[in-house]
């Protein structure tokens, strides 16, 4: 036989203190099968299947598979909140970069951004409580400092004399360090600027928490608490689908929307128009204008991340 | 000889060429920068204006009563009004009803130069002073929009935030004008929502 093979780790030939051989490329791949089969065993007891576990990452799903994906996904909410739902996955448009401008010299610290997030992308109302939208009570003496701010301000008497409201979400960074920290490329930025999450692919390790600048993921300790009468049916594949227990999730800039032409939830609900949205590569687009004719920042600009959110003030 | 006629019959070609090409390489150039390049993809821009807040009921037209009335310009208190006149805060102290309404028709409104404006066009007037924020405003910067944002989409008018005689912002409610729902100010501040839970709030 002229074909040379690795040879075979025979029990006890390896003496101690030699460097491993690799394996017979045949018995990696038993053991993988082997794996894969006590891994199937193990699963079949916590409600996820074979073809879930076996399944591509997303970026590489074909349309066919993906149509599968989806209606399991609208299966799964069905059985969970026996409602009839729309799960799509609308991929990033051409030559669209998302841009979200916020007025702080508009913000008065109202929280409905906060809560009409909560409405359309179907976070845990409760025990977990989940905001994607953290409003921060901030000292205008001391500016935009986390050391002076306060995350738990009452809602009597705001807006405050001598305070400003400075809202945080996820900042949709250029340079995303949670997505360098994903151990299992579950978070991944898309090419219109959006991070998304896959909560298939996600183990829960919660090192792109650790790593966010911004505290902008929320991880799901327990089962999301969302009543099914509240549920948003309209949905998306890497946004507001209900999450299952031991997943993170933040903000997407309200992608099942945003992919279709429409503002943002939080845009639209404003009630001081702080909120400002738009595609930066095209010239016309209010946040454009808001980038060329205002005083805009980003938020830890010294962590060069590059948010694609950006503060200004339009006074 | 021949040789040299050769290449100045090509080279006039390929300058004629370069010249003809030129325009079209420029405009292909020109298109990620912007302009008719991304505009061609997006949806056409259709802005609709949003209903702006009822009049207080029974007020307009205003000329049903005035009609009848004796015109005085005369700066003064009035018997009447009272409703604008105990809010009246738009720079009370140099202004009063007669710099924005007009004397001659009551049922429209007057800029400086004495043109007359109808009530729908009050951003207009709005304009003459604030012509900072109404340039952001045309600009979707000030104010608000709401629908898609490379589609159609509704923007708000000066008067659904900022009541004209108490023009300084203090809150909005929803209202509903000839069936559609719009804003219209008030003047009390917004309720904010609660407050987040603690982490040791949320321990089941």
């Amino acid at each position: 036989m002229t074909r040379k093979s690795l040879p075979l780790i025979e029990a006890g030939e390896a003496a101690p203190g030699a460097p491993e051989r690799p394996l017979d490329p045949a018995r990696r791949a038993f053991l993988r099968t082997a794996a894969a089969g006590s891994a199937v065993a193990a699963l079949s007891s916590c409600g996820l299947d074979m073809e879930d576990f076996l399944r591509k990452h997303f970026k590489e799903l074909s349309p066919a598979e993906l149509g599968r994906v989806l209606a399991k996904v609208e299966q799964r909410n069905q059985a969970r909140f026996g409602r009839k739902t729309t799960v799509r996955a609308d991929g990033p448009r051409p030559g669209v970069e998302f841009g979200y401008g916020l007025d702080l010299s508009r913000c008065v610290g109202c929280r409905r951004c906060v809560y009409a997030c909560v409405r359309e992308n179907n976070q845990s109302r409760e025990h977990p409580q989940i905001h994607w939208i953290r409003v921060l009570e901030m000292e205008k003496e001391h500016g935009v400092d986390l050391a002076h701010s306060e995350i738990y301000y009452e809602a009597e008497g705001v807006p405050r004399p001598g305070k400003f409201y400075f809202p945080v979400q996820c900042q949709q960074c250029r340079n995303p360090p949670c997505v360098k920290a994903c151990p299992t490329q579950a978070t991944w930025k898309e090419k219109d600027g959006i991070v998304v999450i896959d909560y298939d692919w996600c183990i829960g390790c919660r090192c792109c928490m650790s790593a966010c600048p911004y505290g902008a993921r929320h991880f799901n300790w327990a089962t999301p608490n969302l009543p099914a009468a509240e549920l948003n049916p309209d949905q998306h594949y890497l946004g507001n689908r209900p999450r299952p227990k031991g997943v993170v999730e933040k903000c997407t800039f309200c992608i099942q929307r945003t992919r279709q032409g429409r503002y943002p939830a939080c845009v639209e609900v404003c009630p001081v128009g702080a909120r400002k949205f738009g595609n930066l590569l095209d010239p016309e687009s209010e946040i454009r204008k808001v980038m060329e004719t205002k005083r805009v920042f980003v938020f830890k600009e010294e962590l060069a991340t590059h948010p694609q959110f950006y503060y200004f003030y339009a006074t | 000889m021949g040789h040299w006629m050769a290449w100045a019959r090509e080279s006039a070609l390929a300058l004629a060429l370069a010249l003809a090409a030129s325009p079209a390489a420029g405009a292909e150039a020109a298109r990620p920068a912007g302009g008719p390049g991304t505009k061609a993809e997006a949806r056409p821009e259709v802005l609709v204006e949003a209903e702006a807040p009822p009049f207080s009921e029974g007020i307009f037209p205003c000329s049903s009563c005035h009609a009848d009335l004796e015109k005085n310009g005369t700066r003064r208190e009035l018997a009447f009004h009272d409703e604008q006149q105990s809010i009246f805060s738009h720079d009370a102290e140099h202004r009063w009803c007669l710099d924005c309404h007009d004397l001659q028709n009551r049922d429209v409104l007057r800029l400086a130069n004495g043109a007359h404006v109808p009530f729908t066009e009050s951003y207009r007037l709005c304009g003459q002073c604030h012509g900072d924020k109404f340039r952001d405003w045309r600009a979707g910067v000030h104010g608000k929009r709401v629908g898609m944002w490379d589609g159609p989409k509704t923007y708000f008018l000066c008067v659904n935030c900022h009541n004209p005689h108490s023009p300084r912002f203090k809150g909005v409610e929803e209202v509903v004008v000839g069936g559609k729902k719009t804003v219209a100010p008030t003047l009390t501040l917004i309720k904010p929502e609660p407050r987040p839970h603690r982490p040791e709030e949320m321990r089941p």
